[in-house]
């Protein structure tokens, strides 16, 4: 179960998920946890209502992620290295990249005892790419052969035919996907919770099913008592790798992260994603070793509204200027608290391609640079900037921190922008109303470093919102996905991430990390590169 | 008497259209469209996005909208989906309602024993030092918000959270902290009444014609007394309950509060409307109630 | 409706004869004079006007009481700074905040905003709910239908804090006047129905029928009559009101929705210290007691006017 959630993002964040404050170090491993190992008991993990049922084709954010990838295993899966592994699939391969051809591993069972077959891979993809079934991950399917068919461009047009032609089931446990052009990291997209097989009882009630999700993952769907918990139990006959070493697992909802903290000290609930930022400057104190203090794939970004009159024309010797005018280590470590690590490139840590210090100077600080480079570049138009971010996610201390150190150090004037909640914030950037800078920030999708700049960068890709456009980096980007070989493709992106810098299309601030912790019941608790707890691996231990 | 009350029941109706409608349109102007959001920073892929917003009738004039809902309400108890997860809105109103009526109720109940207690209490020794002491003890508690009562409360004093299983045991100190500012409105508003009618003259008749004191005091005075502060009481359970955000995200009450704050950051504008119409149709009630109690404190207030 | 026959001032002379003792004094003059002398020897009175003048300095001249910037801070500060409760002004008087910015400084340049706040809601409130709940509760019939069956009722149903949020979520920016008139737009409902119910009792008065058989105009009626019997509860309520909408736009940050950056105000200092309640009480410790000290001025001030104006108490 490592690995393989989605592009997620703590919608709305349950009132007051505030992300802030401390540093040190927990780490994994032996723990509090005193008894035998139950490998029948169940645990609790901290988990927010799902925003949608449990449809893996219609779960984008942080909760229901969870939630529908302990039920559901996907083809392929990635370590934390970002190593491709096997999960249903006996192998996934391709020639040249546009022709993948998919063996399955046989005598799988979905949690009704019906067989996982080709066809339930095929079935399920069509199903979710057709636009009258209006699945929000439906664009996963974009790059199949055929998509346009079931999914026209155009608002309100009907699909053409229910089937994608670029997917055949060859025989049972064999099918071939066509894409339109090769890509050469398609596989690492397999893993991702769209891609997952549907059982044939899904198609005749899907609203059904999405309350009573019947699965191939490691665990079976048991009862969903809305806004309050979630219960999925081991299933015995689970043949993948990521067999639960567990009974099963309870996702609790709590109001505030504070409230699961005080639970998690007095056990009643075992696993924490997140600690709140009222006891992050004291739960290392206060848990000790079951502190955990971990970097996962995630990076938060500074983003210019490339469509504004300021930044229309700008040099980017002025946006380097701004970049190095931020002092990122003393931020994180104070306003902060430790959770945050400074980032030195534009791609984070636990994907394949990763390099350190990718971004070279211009993430250093220093103040006399910085308004060098600003004044040789002409100046910041208006000698003032703003941060436009959402008030409800908790980023308002490190946008006037950051704020603070620019003014300081470069005597640019510049002021927070906040907008009342996440929707607001959203609707600015999507509609291009930002009036100056705006928080950005990406988690992996899959872990290949193509993720963090092509989804990013490239003119009007999904992840660009500044409407940032360069005619030379998009060549640069197209001619890394047509690479022979995911090798040769991710060498490509890493030359393309060393020469961002010479376009500033965002300023990288920090990396984020996990900060939680979990109780003296359980042990072996680790977090994957989305943040999340492996669920599959923790330990139940006896009174 | 039943003609008034008849009246009053015919009242309501444009009040109920008048307060969804107002809702519905100030959730309405909100920036940010719930469908997009969705998708969270992701672009929104625009011929989904049309579809849901088709399926769910969100591409009609806000007029129809409005016509639709209130008309699917009233001829089928239909409230509508939520725009993200799909389920029944009613689903989503019976599971918040019962914990925050719970929660309210028990506040309600704190106010008024307690408030109207330490009111006549402050009323009766006006200007002496228990009346002193109330006031101030009432300052303190209207000057403390009820975020930071609840923020300094929670994980001292032995004060826990709510578990999920939302025993009303547990929801006592909740019920205190989201009463404590009600409760300060009633104290005063009895203390005020009570020291001015305790000078009136039919006090003085009262006594002159020999009523003993406990009659006097608990019939008259009370009787009297007690019409500004029954105006208050009406109004405030309805309050109490679409006023719990801060308490019940404190206390992890997963009641009407937190689906209201969720509703609006989402913009799930049938969810808050269906909110606010059980709301509005609590206050009504009680307001109908207040209004056929005047008439009982004092004999002068007549209806037709 | 009066009787128009009489003629105005004949009426009038009749009318204040029958009138009680508190409405004869019928100049302003010697009604607000004898409220005058009754709170001058009030020590809430004395008091609380002391405690607002001084604050009203402070929200009007801050540069007078700190040169510390409340808005620049220092991260070298960050949590070391401690309150130094010897130095007794200057900037690390009070500690620093997160940003290390000086408590202190915030705390004075915070003053502005909150009491402008707390006095703009409650003038609109009590103008806007009094004047409705007046004319609601004494012509009755269709007005009082749509004033206040109607107009008031609409208004309350829709949950204070609830509305507040959905209004101020419209704006995108947002400072004290925005933030007065979200609070003022649903927060006059209260005041109009404490209002409609005294004029209600009021009404039915002796001196009332007397001024009305004698044909005295409604508006004397109202503002003679009517409006001094009737402001006690009003007062109670608007005063405690104020402290509450001081709290209000507090609690409003607090859900991430009060005055937007960089405006400085204790409700942003007070829910901006919450997260550091466990570590750093000194941040949110100090704006809170200066918001009680001002919400409790105020209330003790209306306390006094409420005792020197209401004819009953004395």
């Amino acid at each position: 179960m490592r690995g393989a959630t989605s592009a997620k993002w703590v919608a709305g964040a349950a009132i007051i998920a505030l992300a802030a404050t401390a540093c040190g170090g927990g780490d994994k491993g032996s723990d509090g946890a005193q008894g035998a190992v139950d490998p029948n008991g169940i645990f609790s993990v901290e988990l927010g209502e799902p925003e949608n049922t449990l449809v893996p084709s219609n779960t984008q954010e942080s909760n229901g992620s969870l939630a529908v990838n302990s039920i559901f295993s996907q083809l392929v899966d990635y370590d934390a290295q970002g190593k491709l592994t096997m999960v249903n699939a006996e192998s996934v391969t391709s020639s040249d990249s546009k022709l993948w051809t998919v063996k399955l591993k046989k005598d799988w069972k979905f949690h009704d005892g019906t067989p996982v077959t080709a066809n339930s891979y095929v079935n399920a993809w069509n199903w979710a790419a057709n636009v009258n079934n209006a699945q929000l991950n439906s664009s996963w399917f974009d790059a199949i052969k055929g998509y346009t068919d079931v999914h026209p461009a155009e608002k309100g047009a009907k699909p053409t035919a229910d089937k994608m032609s670029g997917l055949k089931v060859v025989d049972d446990t064999t099918f071939t996907i066509e894409l339109n052009a090769p890509l050469p990291y398609f596989a690492y997209k397999l893993g991702y919770t769209a891609y997952s097989p549907l059982p044939d009882s899904f198609f005749k009630d899907p609203k059904a099913a999405g309350e009573h999700p019947i699965g191939n993952g490691p665990y079976k769907f048991e009862s969903w008592d809305h806004k309050k918990q979630i219960k999925v139990v081991r299933y015995d006959d689970y043949k993948g790798p990521d067999k639960a070493k567990n009974g099963g697992v309870i996702f609790k909802n709590y109001t505030t992260l504070e409230v699961a903290y005080q639970d998690l000290k007095a056990n009643n609930v075992d696993v924490l994603r997140q600690i709140g930022p009222k006891d992050l400057p004291l739960y290392r104190q206060d848990l000790g070793k079951r502190a955990v203090d971990k970097p996962y794939s995630a990076i938060q970004t500074i983003a210019f509204a490339f469509y504004t009159d300021q930044w229309k024309n700008a040099n980017p010797k002025v946006l380097q200027g701004l970049s190095m005018a931020i002092d990122r280590n003393t931020i994180t470590k104070t306003v902060l608290n430790g959770t945050r690590e400074p980032a030195d490139g534009w791609v984070a840590k636990g994907v394949l391609g990763y390099q350190p210090d990718a971004a070279g100077d211009i993430t250093k600080y220093d103040p006399a640079k910085a308004k060098q480079l600003i004044q040789d570049g002409g100046g910041v138009p208006g000698n003032q900037v703003s941060i436009q971010y959402n008030s409800d996610g908790g980023h308002k201390e490190w946008v006037d921190a950051v704020c603070n150190s620019i003014t300081q150090a470069t005597g640019v004037k510049c002021v927070g922008d906040g907008k009342a909640d996440f929707q607001a914030d959203l609707q600015a950037r999507k509609g291009k109303q930002v009036k100056s800078l705006y928080r950005s920030g990406w988690v992996l999708d899959y872990p290949v470093n193509a993720n963090f700049i092509s989804d990013l960068f490239r003119t009007d890709a999904g992840g660009n919102q500044g409407g940032f456009s360069n005619k030379a980096l998009d060549e640069k980007i197209a001619k890394a996905d047509s690479a022979a070989s995911l090798d040769d493709s991710v060498k490509q992106y890493q030359a393309v991430e060393k020469d961002l810098v010479n376009y500033m299309p965002s300023i990288p601030l920090w990396y984020y990390k996990v900060n939680a912790g979990y109780s003296t019941k359980v042990s072996d608790v680790d977090y994957n590169q989305q943040g999340d707890p492996v669920l599959t691996d923790i330990q139940v231990h006896k009174k | 008497m039943g003609r008034y009350v008849a009246r009053r029941l015919l009242q309501m109706i444009p009040v109920f259209l008048g307060t969804t409608l107002l809702i519905f349109l100030m959730v309405y102007s909100l920036p940010g469209d719930p469908v997009a959001a969705l998708f969270g920073d992701k672009a929104a892929d625009p011929t989904t996005v049309a579809k849901i917003r088709h399926d769910l009738g969100l591409d009609h004039s806000i007029w129809r909208q409005y016509w639709d809902y209130m008309s699917g309400i009233v001829l089928h108890f239909d409230f509508g989906n939520q725009i993200a997860s799909g389920r029944p809105v009613t689903d989503i109103l019976s599971s918040a309602f019962p914990v925050t009526l719970r929660l309210a109720g028990l506040a309600f109940v704190f106010e008024v024993v307690v408030g109207i207690g330490l009111g006549i209490m402050a009323g009766m020794r006006a200007g002496r030092l228990a009346d002193n002491a109330i006031l101030i003890f009432t300052l303190l508690i209207i000057s403390v918000p009820v975020f930071v009562i609840g923020n300094i409360l929670i994980g001292t004093f032995g004060v826990n959270a709510v578990s999920l299983d939302e025993n009303t045991s547990e929801l006592i100190v909740p019920a205190m902290v989201l009463g404590s500012l009600s409760l300060a409105y009633v104290v005063r508003l009895t203390r005020t009444s009570m020291a001015e009618n305790l000078r009136a003259d039919y006090m003085r008749t009262a006594i002159a014609k020999g009523l003993p004191r406990r009659r006097v005091v608990g019939v008259h005075l009370m009787r009297n007394s007690l019409i500004p502060v029954v105006t208050f009481l009406g109004t405030d359970l309805g309050a109490l309950m679409g006023g719990a955000v801060v308490t019940e995200s404190i206390f992890n009450i997963h009641g009407v509060g937190g689906t209201i704050y969720e509703s609006i950051v989402r913009r799930e504008g049938t969810t808050l409307v269906g909110l606010v119409t059980i709301l509005v149709l609590v206050y009504l009630v009680m307001a109908l109630l207040v209004d056929l109690l005047y008439a009982v404190l004092d004999p002068r207030i007549r209806y037709a | 409706m009066p009787d128009m026959t009489k003629t105005a001032p004949e009426a009038e002379a009749i009318e204040d004869a029958l009138a009680p003792p508190a409405v004869k004094a019928e100049k302003a003059r010697s009604l607000w004079g004898d409220a005058w002398a009754d709170l001058r020897r009030n020590p809430y009175f004395v008091v609380s006007s002391v405690l607002i003048l001084v604050l009203l300095v402070i929200a009007a001249f801050p540069g007078w009481f700190t040169s510390a910037s409340p808005t620049t801070g220092d991260l070298v500060h960050h949590y070391l700074g401690k309150p130094e409760l010897s130095k007794v002004g200057s900037a690390e008087w009070l500690g620093y905040d997160v940003q290390g910015r000086s408590v202190y400084a915030r705390l004075i340049h915070g003053t502005r905003a909150s009491i402008i706040v707390g006095i703009s809601v409650t003038l609109l409130v009590t103008v806007i709910g009094g004047l409705i709940g007046m004319i609601a509760g004494y012509f009755g019939g269709w007005i009082d239908a749509l004033l206040s069956g109607f107009i008031t009722n609409v208004f309350f149903g829709i949950p204070f804090l609830l509305g507040s949020m959905v209004v101020l979520q419209s704006f995108t920016s947002r400072s004290v006047w925005v933030v007065s008139l979200a609070l003022a737009f649903l927060g006059w409902t209260q005041i109009a129905r404490v209002m409609r119910g005294a004029v209600l009792t009021i009404k039915q008065a002796d001196y009332v029928h007397a001024a009305k058989a004698l044909g005295a105009s409604t508006s004397r009626i109202l503002f003679r009559h009517i409006l001094p019997n009737a402001m006690a509860p009003v007062i109670v309520v608007a005063t405690i009101s104020l402290g509450v909408f001081i709290s209000a736009e507090a609690t409003l940050s607090y859900l991430g929705l009060g005055l937007s950056s960089p405006a400085i105000s204790w409700g942003v200092d007070i829910s901006g210290g919450i997260a550091q309640i466990r570590t750093a009480q000194h941040i949110m410790l100090y704006p809170s007691i200066m918001l009680s000290i001002t919400v409790l001025a105020f209330i003790m001030l209306g306390e006094a006017v409420r005792n020197a104006l209401d004819p009953k108490m004395r």
